[in-house]
């Protein structure tokens, strides 16, 4: 056996950055990735007093997968299964995400109901993504049953979305102009059915989560963001509704027909991680809401439209120009635009997602500034 | 040959090591059920079947188990102290045995007769938890550590409303030994000290699944906060030793709650062993219950539950047997 | 009134936890819906896309109707298919013409001579289904592929196609 070389304790580059000497009475603990609740993607530099956490550094980048460089090797239509991937739970949402940035800049029309079946499956699989949410986060609470039963109720989605797409949880469904193919004849009733289960389903969460003592004890006040943080931050989403602001994609820049469907958005004013938990709970019913709507004005029609050999998309000349002029991006930034379009519409789409389907309109992809005000 | 001729017989020592032999043998026994009744029931909660393949409705699951971890690599990390990391498993087991002896089965089964069995119970049921201290001390990891400290300061606090919620009960039965405990109360649910001080009963059972580190205060092994607590770098017959302790743990206050609160042996038909038998998974059943429910409780809500909560409820309800007790006897 | 109100709070939360367990209590006696493989089987995967296989022509089943093209080879995001075309190479000294597989497309050879899926590589995204001119290409609903060896996942969809119209039943794993 070798001796023990105290040497290899050192810790690579960002734990000796965030602490380069002995501490005493301080625990120096590096969260890595490799944990059960972060689940591989978040690692944090922790400094601890006995159970109190004293100083906390996230170190990104776990989750970097070369996204944009793999579009930038691949034509348009090869880079549809990626957008799966990159979140696997919610791929018809960032399949639709691609594919629209896409018909805005080549001005593919996509037929009426291709756009409704795009947002009743697509709100099937924010309910499926939200249950594995709910699980999982019960499942790094300690509670190791709800994740069972979330998972019985997803069963019901797969089973519907299988029937449509083939898939069961990466989904390559979407094309530029509509969907691949159209739903089977069944598709209606099984929607209404599940999310009548859905909303049967609900109350036992409630009963079982949501109002248990433990858990409001584990969530309430913990990790409060306030307002002003939550858009200094770019906070969106959950994120932002858990914190009072009233912003939904779906309702400031609707896409598809969100327009003309009638849904409330759950906002919670607290900020805590109570409120958030409120919020995605409530979007499953909101959900709910949304494909009972879709599905009843679900018309007849095509399902893609015929946009064989589309012209290239004009928006290549106008954001090359527009990045070219430096508008808002640093010169460093600008050199490291990826130069293809499906790299760009990538990147857009990785880097700000709610703000994607602007590309369209010819802004450049990489604004990040937040104007104050903004709802 | 006659059982209760031999049991009769005057030869203390004879008695001694056949209780022992008895006791490891239902020690063993019962672990092995234990973890598949477990399974099970885990299993028929989240609407899944639990064990099914490995014999018969997978009985033999545990049994294949520890054959398995039997035979794994014994693996130490570097560094750490290898006396503390191997005596960290075999210490978790010793208490066990010596806790199982005052326990009152059956008028003839008690394999020794002590007036003071509750006293070496809570003695030695806080041996247990130096062997997770040792353990996540000696495993050279900070995770080990962590549940190491938690171990101890949990421990710690909910050895004192167990004591407190026990001595209750030995007031109003006016004695330490279990067996007289267990004697004066009697077959039928209104004779039970669990329904005559049904506080004590309540915080005797949340302080028995706190002790025996059970969800929703498995803090020390908190799988989803410190990777595995103070038995992270443990694997094969360590583990196996660790995972053995905390059921037979689980078999130990479980004896002691249906000794004190559900009338131990008492019961209208059977014989009494059966009826103890019965009482005491009854309990176990609950505690696996609790488990499969519950998310975990924060460290800091655990100790707060302990010292603001419980140990004044304790008190009072002691205070209130002692009246009682007092005043009635 | 902030002792009543501690109290009445104090019962909610106890009455939370009974409630729980009443939730749990009563999954417990359900019956499990588990689908225990391999003693029972799911009963929907003829909508399921496995790895794509080819499609026979109308009259003669055992061949495919694949033009050799060469356009799902290159839709493919993850070049997992290689159609190979026969192709007659210059006569050797012997005086015998030999033939080589060149990839598709080759001019004047309008039948595969050799397709391949590496379905390790393959992400289901059916980009070649949706490419194929003649619709020759479509999804199997082969679910049960277990092997020890990679080497068993490149597929051989023509001897696939043969398979499958000598026996109909047939053609499912990984044989």
């Amino acid at each position: 056996m070798h001796a023990f070389d105290p040497t290899l304790l050192r810790g690579d580059r960002a734990s000796v950055r965030f602490e380069p000497g002995p501490a005493e009475d301080k625990l120096i603990l590096s969260m890595g990735p490799q944990h059960p609740s972060t689940h591989g993607v978040l690692r944090v530099m922790l400094e601890l007093d006995g159970e109190y956490i004293l100083r906390a550094e996230p170190i990104l980048g776990y989750i970097h997968r070369m996204h944009e460089w793999m579009a930038e090797q691949r034509t348009y239509y090869q880079f549809m299964p990626n957008m799966g991937r990159v979140d696997y739970l919610q791929a018809m949402a960032w399949n639709w995400a691609y594919a629209g940035a896409v018909e805005r800049l080549a001005g593919i029309e996509v037929p009426e109901r291709a756009e409704y079946i795009r947002v009743i499956v697509a709100e099937l699989n924010r309910i499926s993504s939200h249950l594995v949410w709910w699980g999982a986060y019960l499942l790094d609470l300690g509670a190791f049953t709800p994740i069972l039963y979330a998972f019985d109720d997803r069963e019901v989605i797969l089973d519907i979305l299988q029937d449509v797409t083939g898939s069961r949880l990466t989904y390559s469904y979407f094309t530029f102009g509509g969907v691949y193919a159209d739903v089977p004849a069944d598709f209606a009733p099984r929607c209404l059915a599940f999310t009548q289960r859905m909303r049967s389903r609900l109350p036992m969460y409630r009963d079982l989560v949501t109002d248990n003592v433990i858990l409001r004890g584990r969530c309430e006040g913990i990790g409060e963001l306030s307002v002003d943080q939550a858009r200094r931050y770019g906070a969106t989403g959950p994120m932002l509704r858990g914190s009072g602001v009233a912003s939904d994609t779906r309702r400031a820049e609707p896409y598809g027909v969100y327009d003309r469907l009638d849904f409330r958005i759950p906002v919670y004013p607290q900020g805590d991680a109570m409120a958030r938990y409120l919020v995605r709970t409530d979007e499953l019913e909101t959900s709910c809401d949304i494909i009972d709507q879709a599905v009843a004005g679900l018309p007849d029609g095509p399902f893609a439209a015929n946009a064989e050999d589309p012209e290239a998309p004009q928006g290549r000349s106008q954001l090359r120009r527009r990045g070219g002029s430096g508008e808002n991006c640093r010169p460093r930034a600008l050199r490291r635009q990826p130069q293809t379009l499906p790299g760009q519409a990538a990147r857009a789409v990785l880097f700000q997602p709610e703000r994607l389907l602007r590309i369209g309109q010819g802004r450049a992809a990489g604004r990040c500034r937040v104007h104050p005000g903004q709802p | 040959m006659n059982l209760e001729l031999l049991l009769r017989l005057d030869y203390p020592l004879t008695r001694l090591i056949i209780g022992l032999l008895g006791v490891y043998a239902f020690v063993g026994i019962n672990a092995l059920v234990l973890v598949w009744v477990e399974r099970k029931v885990a299993g028929h909660v989240q609407l899944r079947p639990g064990p099914l393949h490995v014999g018969p409705h997978g009985l033999l699951q545990t049994v294949l188990d520890a054959v398995k971890l039997m035979g794994k690599q014994l693996v130490a990390p570097a560094g750490s102290d290898k006396i503390l990391f191997w005596t960290a498993p075999i210490l978790a087991f010793t208490p066990v045995t010596v806790c199982f002896l005052p326990l009152p089965f059956d008028p003839h089964l008690a394999p020794i007769r002590m007036n003071l069995g509750l006293v070496l119970i809570l003695a030695f049921s806080g041996l247990g938890t130096l062997s997770l201290y040792l353990a996540g001390w000696g495993s050279n990891n900070k995770w080990g550590l962590l549940g190491a400290a938690r171990a101890v300061a949990q421990s710690l606090a909910y050895e004192v409303p167990l004591l407190l919620s026990v001595m209750a009960v030995a007031f109003t039965a006016g004695s330490l030994d279990l067996y007289e405990i267990s004697a004066r109360q009697g077959g039928w649910p209104w004779q039970w000290y669990g329904l005559k001080n049904p506080l004590a009963f309540f915080i005797f059972l949340v302080c028995a699944v706190a002790e025996t580190n059970r969800a929703p205060f498995d803090l020390p092994e908190g799988e989803s906060e410190l990777t595995a607590g103070f038995h992270t770098e443990y694997s094969g017959m360590g583990f196996g030793l660790f995972f053995l302790a905390e059921y037979a743990n689980m078999i130990i206050v479980s004896g002691v709650a249906a000794a004190l609160f559900l009338g131990g042996w008492q019961g209208p038909f059977l014989p009494g062993a059966w009826w103890f038998l019965v009482k005491i998974y009854c309990i176990l059943l609950f505690i696996i219950w609790l488990r499969w429910t519950y998310p975990r409780v924060r460290f800091d809500q655990l100790l707060n539950l302990s010292w603001k909560w419980l140990t004044p409820l304790a008190l009072l309800d002691l205070a209130l047997a002692v009246v009682v007790a007092g005043f009635g006897g | 009134m902030a002792v009543v109100q501690a109290l009445r709070k104090t019962f909610t939360d106890l009455k939370s936890l009974v409630i729980g367990l009443g939730v749990t209590g009563k999954a417990f006696c359900r019956p499990t819906v588990t689908v225990i493989y391999p003693r029972e089987e799911v009963d929907n995967l003829a909508s399921f896309h496995g790895h794509v296989e080819l499609a026979g022509k109308d009259d003669d089943p055992a061949v495919p109707r694949c033009v050799a093209c060469g356009a799902c080879a290159k839709a493919c995001p993850s070049r997992c298919l290689t159609v190979l075309c026969p192709v007659a190479a210059k006569e050797d000294k012997a005086g015998g013409a030999s033939v080589t597989m060149a990839p598709a497309p080759q001019k004047g050879v309008k039948t595969p001579g050799q397709f391949i899926l590496d379905f390790s590589l393959c992400s289901l995204c059916g980009q070649c289904v949706r490419t194929c001119p003649v619709d020759s290409l479509r999804f199997s609903n082969d679910a049960y592929l277990v092997s020890f060896d990679r080497k068993d996942f490149q597929f051989d969809l023509i001897a696939r196609l043969r398979r499958q119209a000598a026996s109909p039943a047939a053609g499912g794993g990984l044989r």
